[in-house]
This record gives structure tokens, C-alpha cells and sequence, in this order.
């Protein structure tokens, strides 16, 4: 079941780098393509919604083309897979550019990492940027194959705090433990960028372009 | 569970080829940056850094399809440098699979350059490159100032105001070179580093002078890096990345397996 996978452009961020990963591990014959319309979107059997920068700006190109109500429909109906900007937008609420309110899908806040220390006492940097580890603290198809804390590379400032604990199945650690991946029905989300987090990044990818969109 | 310390070799590019190439057994072709890059990626390194020093149009050019091949290939987070001059080469390298652009004699000569990128495709993307030499008197209070072209153009700038100043302005990261200690093999300047490290938000680079696996630990452990840079040590094949690793491990230092 090849089928074929829309990656959302929305002028946020380079995509190539998850097109040339997606399609690295996708089954052979997959079809994947860059795309802002909306009909492409729907016509394709799974998404991956990437984007970096600010939360403002990724709001304001998503109104603009008009993805809101397609990408809503998308997450409800098919495998959909957010990455890093990509998953805080669907939250309520961001702290960054003075508040954002986001897409709103799940209940929750978006908030930059507070001031804090390492081991060894020295202030945590923000960005957060580098390997961190994610505890699977849920079982999920997106994990297969992938060891439980594993390292996945990350670039953040701010990070997603969901409402409903149920939502999370990973969190990590910077100053504070926080959810770095959460999944409900057909929609699982990941802070950390899979497709620059070499071996385990291309697991959980080559696991979404092969997910029937079950949470279990 | 925490942010592992990050290992980044780095080669230099010209016309798209490895300059002096990397002296693995077993590689077939000691200048191809895709077989350099793919080999670093599978010993372990945590990210790779290109510095382009073509100096013609036609080098640039080359250069965009090499970082097309690499990012086809090897899927860890890539940084390009060189020459970049305005937001329009910025563009053209994240969009040929770059995920950063390190950027260092355009941000001495327009600041305002720094502030444009980061505002334009985001402070993660941006790395600005430090070239610092020691200027203080024996026994003064250590002070570096900034230098261009290769370490030989004094500009006047305090090296640790600088930092500040660039990370106010939207870097994301910054990449700290000493000029005095690159290509010695004596190691980092580690209070260079510290003093820029301590002093600024954002995470740090140390890079110039690494000659042993030691080298790179005290550039987490006293120089308070966030990563460290190296290119001979691991072109040459004098260190493995793993052993780099095993040796910060040893010292206590949360590394990526």
C-alpha cells in the first residue's frame, strides 16, 4: 500500500529535508509531495505537517492559504504526523510573539522554557538545541523499532504543555520534563525534528509512512 | 536524561570537493563530501559543518548541489558557511537542504544582516562565527577582539561584547573561534570560550586548536561549550568521533551513544 503522502508547505521552514527523509523510507512507489493546496492535501492518504519559526507568523501563513479547515478535516481522517512547530500550533495557545492563539485542536499552552541550570550548574541555553532523549511513556505504532529513550535532535524555545496528560506519549527533559511527542486517534506529533535525527528520526518516519492511523 | 554535549567535524569545501580530503581506510574517494559525510554520519558525529573557501562564482554554484547530494543522503542536521553575504544565499542553501548558515565577516561588516536573517527564516537556522584573538597584555585582564580574513584583519571589536550583541540580535547559536590557536594543536583557548559561553543565552561552539581527544573535553568541562568542532584530528584518522565520545563519557559528560 503505497499511497501517497502531502507534506504542507506553508512558507515555514525548509521542507526538502523531510521530503528527501520521508521518501527515503517510504515503501517503494509512494508518492510524496510538497504542497499548500488544500484539495492536494485532502486527496493524499497521510500528511506530515513540519514548520519552524515563530508561532505568530506560522498562524498568519496558515490563514493566508487557507489551510485552517483542510488541516483540521486532514488530522480527523487520515495518518498525520506533526513536527516540531508543526505540533505546538496544535494547541491552544502560544506564550511566543506576545500570545498566539493557535489551532486549538488540543487544549493546552505553548510556553518558553523557564530560566534553569544543567548538572553542573550552568544556565540551560535557549534554544534548546542538540540530542535529547525521549521516554516512551506510551506505547505507540510511531515507536516500533525505536528503543525507549532514545536520542532525537531538537531546536526549541518554547514547548507544548497539553491539558489532558492522556495525550502524551513522550516527554524529555530540560529543566523541566515536558511532552516532546503526543498522539490522539489519527494524529501524532513530535517536537524533535525525526528526519535530522538520523536511525531512530528514519524509524519513526519509515513507521508513520507505513501507519494505518490506529493508536494502537 | 538530558541534551547531550554534540561532536561536529568539519570539512573544508571548495568547487563542491573536500579541500585536502579525509583520510579514511576504505574510502574510495578522499574528496567526495557525500562519502565524507555519510562515513562521519555512521562513526557517530552529532552534526557536520562545510566551510566553503571557493573563491568564484562557479565554486558557490557547485557548492548548492553538493549540500543537495549530502542532505539526500545523510540525515543529520547540516551547517554551511562561507561567504554568505546577503539573506539571498541564506535561502538558497536552507533550501538546498542546509538546516543552519554560519555566517561570520557579513555580520562585522552589516550587524543589521544578523537581525534580517533571524527575523526573516528564524534564530535556529543562524549561526554566527566568532574569530577571536587574544589581545590583552601578559598579566592585563584577558580581553579578544575580533578579526577578519583568516585571523589577520583587526577590527576593533571586543570579542565578548560582540557575542553578546550578535546573540541579541537573533543568532542562534555562535560558533567561537580562536585565531591564535587554530591549526596549533594546542587546543581551545578555554578562557575564550568560557568568557563568551558564561556570558551569553545561547549555545556555544568552541573550534581552533584541537590536538587530542583531552582537547575536546575541556572545551565542555572548563571552556562551558555547548559542542565542540574539530576537522584534522578526525580527517587525518588520528581519533575516531566514538572515541572523542568514550573519552567525554569517561569525564562525566552526557554524550550521544
Amino acid at each position: 500500500m503505497a499511497g501517497s503522502i502531502a507534506i504542507v508547505d506553508y512558507g515555514m521552514g525548509n521542507l526538502r529535508s523531510v521530503a528527501k527523509a520521508i521518501e527515503h523510507v517510504a515503501p517503494l512507489g509512494t508518492q510524496v509531495l510538497i504542497t499548500d493546496h488544500a484539495q492536494e492535501i485532502l486527496n493524499a492518504d497521510r500528511v506530515v505537517f513540519p514548520g519552524q519559526g515563530a508561532a505568530g507568523d506560522c498562524m498568519a501563513a496558515l490563514k493566508s492559504r487557507e489551510l485552517i479547515e483542510p488541516l483540521a478535516q486532514a488530522a480527523k481522517t487520515r495518518p498525520f504526523l506533526g513536527i516540531c512547530m508543526g505540533m505546538q500550533v496544535m494547541l491552544d495557545h502560544s506564550e511566543e510573539n506576545g500570545g498566539v492563539h493557535l489551532l486549538g485542536w488540543f487544549k493546552g499552552a505553548v510556553r518558553r522554557f523557564p530560566a534553569g541550570c544543567d548538572a553542573r550548574g550552568l544556565a540551560l541555553k535557549i534554544p534548546q538545541m542538540g540530542w535529547n532523549q525521549i521516554q516512551q511513556i506510551k506505547p505507540h505504532p510511531l515507536w516500533q523499532g525505536v528503543a525507549d529513550f532514545s536520542r532525537f535532535y531538537f531546536v526549541h524555545s518554547y514547548y507544548c504543555a497539553p491539558e489532558d496528560a492522556a495525550l502524551d506519549v513522550g516527554v524529555t527533559e530540560y529543566g523541566i520534563t515536558y511532552t516532546s511527542a503526543l498522539a490522539q486517534g489519527s494524529v501524532f506529533a513530535i517536537q524533535s525534528h525525526p528526519e535530522k535525527s538520523a536511525d531512530d528520526g528514519l524509524q519513526v518516519l519509515k513507521n508513520f509512512t507505513r501507519w494505518d492511523g490506529r493508536p494502537d | 536524561m538530558s541534551l547531550a554535549k554534540r561532536i561536529i567535524p568539519c570539512l573544508d569545501v571548495a568547487d563542491g570537493r573536500v579541500v585536502k580530503g579525509v583520510q579514511f581506510e576504505s574510502l574510495r574517494d578522499a574528496g567526495d563530501p557525500v562519502e565524507a559525510a555519510r562515513r562521519y554520519n555512521l562513526e557517530g558525529a552529532d552534526e557536520l559543518t562545510f566551510l566553503d573557501i571557493s573563491a568564484s562564482h562557479e565554486g558557490r554554484e557547485t557548492l548548492l548541489h553538493m549540500v543537495e547530494h549530502v542532505a539526500e543522503e545523510v540525515f543529520i542536521p547540516l551547517t554551511v558557511g562561507g561567504g554568505i553575504r546577503a539573506i539571498s544565499d541564506v535561502r538558497r542553501l536552507l533550501n538546498a537542504g542546509a538546516d543552519k548558515v554560519s555566517i561570520n565577516t557579513a555580520a562585522v561588516h552589516n550587524p543589521d544582516l544578523i537581525k534580517e536573517i533571524a527575523d526573516s527564516v528564524g534564530a535556529q537556522c543562524l549561526v554566527v562565527a566568532i574569530d577571536a584573538r587574544r589581545v590583552s597584555a601578559v598579566g592585563a585582564p584577558l580581553r579578544w577582539e575580533i578579526f577578519t580574513h583568516g585571523g589577520r584583519k583587526p577590527t576593533g571589536l571586543d570579542a565578548v561584547e560582540w557575542a553578546q550583541r550578535m546573540a541579541r540580535y537573533g543568532a542562534g547559536e555562535l560558533l567561537v573561534t580562536s585565531m591564535d590557536r587554530d591549526g596549533t594543536k594546542q587546543g581551545f583557548d578555554l578562557d575564550l570560550t568560557r568568557a563568551i559561553a558564561d556570558s551569553v543565552p545561547v549555545p556555544v561552539i568552541a573550534s581552533g586548536g584541537v590536538g587530542s581527544l583531552d582537547d575536546l573535553t575541556a572545551g565542555i568541562l572548563q571552556g562551558h561549550a555547548d559542542a565542540v568542532l574539530a576537522a584534522s584530528i578526525f580527517h587525518f584518522g588520528t581519533y575516531r568521533i566514538a572515541e572523542a565520545k568514550a573519552n567525554m563519557a569517561a569525564a562525566g559528560i552526557e554524550v550521544r551513544g
